[in-house]
């Protein structure tokens, strides 16, 4: 075995932008001095798909099943996030019950969202059975989403103004029989894998990302909250009706080693499956009569204005920068999306890690890469 | 600190070509001249806005609203938030479309390395003094910046053609 000589040094994989452990494609150019990273660079871009050049082109409402395909683990998050940024530049009324199924979706994606980061986060560290136990239980939520509005993956359910079809006494039904069901899984989850040594030896104490850089680096959502910031913009900057709820933000405390470290990543996205959870029970119960729709003009022209709209999706600060100027398509559209700015920081995490480290790493940043090329 | 304080000083530091923009957006919005970025941004993190939410690239040729006052101007607007005092602020900056560039806020806001990036990828916007300013989301060799106005939508890239014509089965 050579040592770390001076013929090795400046040796470059490239891994990816087809590789099993990158999440999609995303290539990263990782520089070796044997095993030990040197350095990392993150090469973005193949699945871009100018999203902010079709919704200069389309209007608002064809607009919105395009923002399903961003993040395509979270579509309820993403029209959700989209819709409320076009109703807030408008000044459109959402009728509550509306409200209160959006919540409803919305944390259903968030809870099958995490399963595929839970069971894709086992694979990436060489447990298969995790991701086997994730996939059964979201296949249950799939079909409630089936049942609800049609598709199972890019949804274009929660619409401008409300949603597109109501849900019916059945589905809540189903969802409350999911929610018994799913709640003892999370403790066999936790046997399984999150207190299981080989995976605490694997995850703790690597990639330590401290608060202040988090913050500084844009990182958000379950990435911003592993490194003991209690921020989630749920609660934060509340949108939605999601004040009305009674549920915790979950942080990061370094229980198995540094806060802000791998294994800090992975526990918090399991327990914020509790929170939804918790969510979810509340609002079943009290999902109230009315109209699913609101009053939105059918053709959608708001006047100059400006808005810049921000939600919290499975992955973090989905925000929406939107210029309107009287025509049927918004002006401007920037997505601001969340995988983009926790992709960014693994430069700054990747120097010193052994290259399976790596992997860990950035499975437990959890990057959707059409998140992050748009 | 209050937003007020704030505000002041960024006009202060703008000076007379600095706008408070009436828009109703989450905190105040501010226009700043061009020369004004390298002094009032520093100021900004200093006092205390710790995170730069987003940096989005715009082109305001053609608008209808603002393409009288804005001519054919590039711009780039930025939406600052403090998780300290719990603040927005959004400040803004119009270029010449012949001369697009600004110095960059990658050293102040480490986000704004990739962010940058893009608006210069989209844009063509320059942001000086960035520490490695090349495309991001498009291949290297792109030509033209995609999300101008007047961007004309090229028809092959490479040798492959966007659109082949195929004949109608009988």
């Amino acid at each position: 075995m050579m040592g770390a000589s001076a013929e090795n040094r400046g040796f470059v994989l490239n891994m990816g932008p087809q590789h099993p452990s990158t999440h999609g494609v995303l290539r990263m150019e990782v520089h070796c001095d044997g095993e030990v990273v040197s350095a990392a660079q993150a090469d973005i871009g193949y699945l871009h798909r100018c999203k902010e050049k079709v919704a200069e082109e389309e209007t608002y409402f064809k607009f919105t099943p395009y923002t399903d395909r961003i993040d395509y683990l979270a579509s309820m998050n993403q029209n959700l996030g989209f819709c409320i940024a076009v109703e807030r530049l408008a000044g459109i009324e959402v009728p509550e019950r509306a409200e209160y199924i959006r919540i409803i979706v919305a944390e259903l994606n968030r809870i099958a969202s995490h399963l595929v980061a839970f069971g894709t986060y086992g694979l990436d560290v060489g447990a298969i059975t995790p991701f086997l136990y994730a996939f059964r239980e979201r296949e249950k939520i799939l079909d409630i989403f089936e049942e609800i509005c049609g598709a199972r993956l890019t949804y274009a359910y929660v619409y401008i103004g409300g949603l597109i079809r109501d849900i019916t006494p059945r589905h809540l039904g189903m969802i409350a029989d999911f929610l018994d069901y799913f709640e003892p899984k999370l403790e066999e989850y936790d046997r399984l894998l999150s207190y299981n040594q080989i995976f605490i030896k694997r995850t703790a104490n690597i990639g330590v990302l401290p608060a202040a850089m988090a913050i500084d680096y844009g990182c958000s959502g379950p990435v911003l909250r592993a490194s003991g910031v209690s921020w989630d913009l749920r609660r934060d900057d509340t949108f939605s009706i999601y004040d009305s709820f009674d549920w915790n933000v979950v942080v990061g405390r370094g229980e198995m080693g540094t806060t802000g470290d791998t294994w800090d990543r992975y526990i918090v996205r399991l327990r914020e499956m509790r929170e939804s959870v918790k969510i979810l029970r509340q609002a079943i119960r009290q999902v109230p009569k009315g109209p699913f729709q609101g009053k939105v003009p059918a053709r959608l022209k708001p006047k100059y204005s400006e808005i810049y709209c921000r939600t919290e999706t499975p992955r973090g600060e989905l925000g929406f920068y939107l210029v309107a100027d009287g025509a049927t398509a918004p002006w401007r559209c920037k997505v601001r999306s969340p995988c983009f700015s926790n992709l960014s920081v693994i430069g700054e995490l990747a120097p010193g890690l052994m290259i399976a480290d790596l992997v860990a790493v950035l499975g437990s940043i959890d990057v959707v890469m059409g998140d992050v090329d748009r | 600190m209050k937003i007020d304080q704030i505000v002041e000083r960024l006009m202060a530091i703008g000076g007379e070509e600095s706008v408070l923009e009436e828009l109703d957006m989450p905190g105040p919005v501010v226009r700043l001249p061009r020369a004004a970025l390298a002094e009032a941004m520093p100021y900004l993190r200093e006092a205390g806005f710790d995170s730069l939410m987003a940096l989005s690239g715009i082109d305001y040729k053609g608008m209808k609203k603002l393409g009288k006052e804005a001519g054919d101007a590039l711009g780039v607007v930025y939406h600052l938030h403090s998780h300290l005092h719990r603040l927005k602020l959004t400040v803004k900056v119009w270029l010449p479309r012949a001369e697009p560039s600004l110095p960059s806020v990658a050293a102040i806001w480490r986000t704004a390395d990739w962010h940058e990036r893009e608006a210069f990828d989209l844009f063509g916007i320059v942001f000086e003094g960035h520490p490695d300013l090349r495309r991001l989301l498009l291949p290297d060799d792109w030509e033209g910046w995609p999300l101008r106005k007047d961007y004309a939508m090229p028809t092959e890239y490479r040798g492959i053609p966007h659109r082949v014509e195929v004949e109608e089965p009988s």
